[in-house]
């Protein structure tokens, strides 16, 4: 096996490593958000070194040059998108959990829900 | 061949995990969550296709994947959020 086979091997495995343990978070862990916050973090970081292990261990210029066009992607769009859930499930109603200690969200989502009230 | 069969194992348990959090989850976010990374997860699974294969259209599909899946993400977080998609 040459160095760069080897390399992409390790990258690889460290990926699905960080996928499977941000799944047991988000199997495990009490409240939407806290989940929300394992499991995108563990995935996305797992799902980018899956996808840079490929470009390194690849024949091909071009899959290469792809997966870190897809990592730089994953990289943009998935706090985004993890941002929009925590959102949409606030003001959707969904508590914290008990022993939450700080909720900074708090008075910003009051002031969006008397903004929407005026509107109507 | 065996490196990616247990990789390939192991990102299978990891989507079974999520569908059993899109099956019993308390409350419709939780479902909206799980459903998120599991689009992020199939992404890593189409790479692992295309490390497999040693084919070029593998990491287009993944490209795809990611995009589609971002955009219902959002799409369901303006949902949550109750609003209608235009607004």
């Amino acid at each position: 096996m040459s160095s760069n086979v080897i390399i992409g091997h390790i990258l690889i495995s460290v990926g699905a490593a960080f996928d499977f343990f941000g799944c047991l978070g988000l199997l495990r862990l009490p409240d939407v958000y806290s989940r929300l916050q394992a499991a995108t973090k563990c995935v996305t970081m797992g799902t980018m070194m899956i996808l840079f292990g490929t470009a390194v261990m690849t024949a091909s210029p071009w899959i290469a040059m792809k997966a870190i066009i897809c990592a730089i992607f994953i990289a943009m769009t998935s706090p985004t998108a993890a941002d929009a859930l925590a959102r949409g499930s606030y003001l959707n109603g969904v508590r914290l959990w008990d022993k939450s200690v700080v909720n900074a969200f708090k008075e910003r989502a009051e002031e969006i829900k008397y903004e929407s009230g005026e509107e109507k | 061949m065996t490196f990616v069969y247990v990789i390939a194992g192991i990102l299978a348990v990891s989507c079974f995990m999520l569908l059993y959090r899109i099956g019993h989850g308390p409350t419709t976010s939780d479902r909206a969550v799980a459903m998120d990374i599991l689009g992020t997860i199939m992404v890593g699974f189409v790479c692992l296709s295309a490390v497999a294969r040693k084919q070029e259209f593998y990491i287009n599909l993944a490209i795809a994947w990611s995009l589609v899946s971002f955009i219902g993400t959002l799409a369901l977080a303006k949902h949550l959020e109750g609003k209608r998609l235009d607004e």
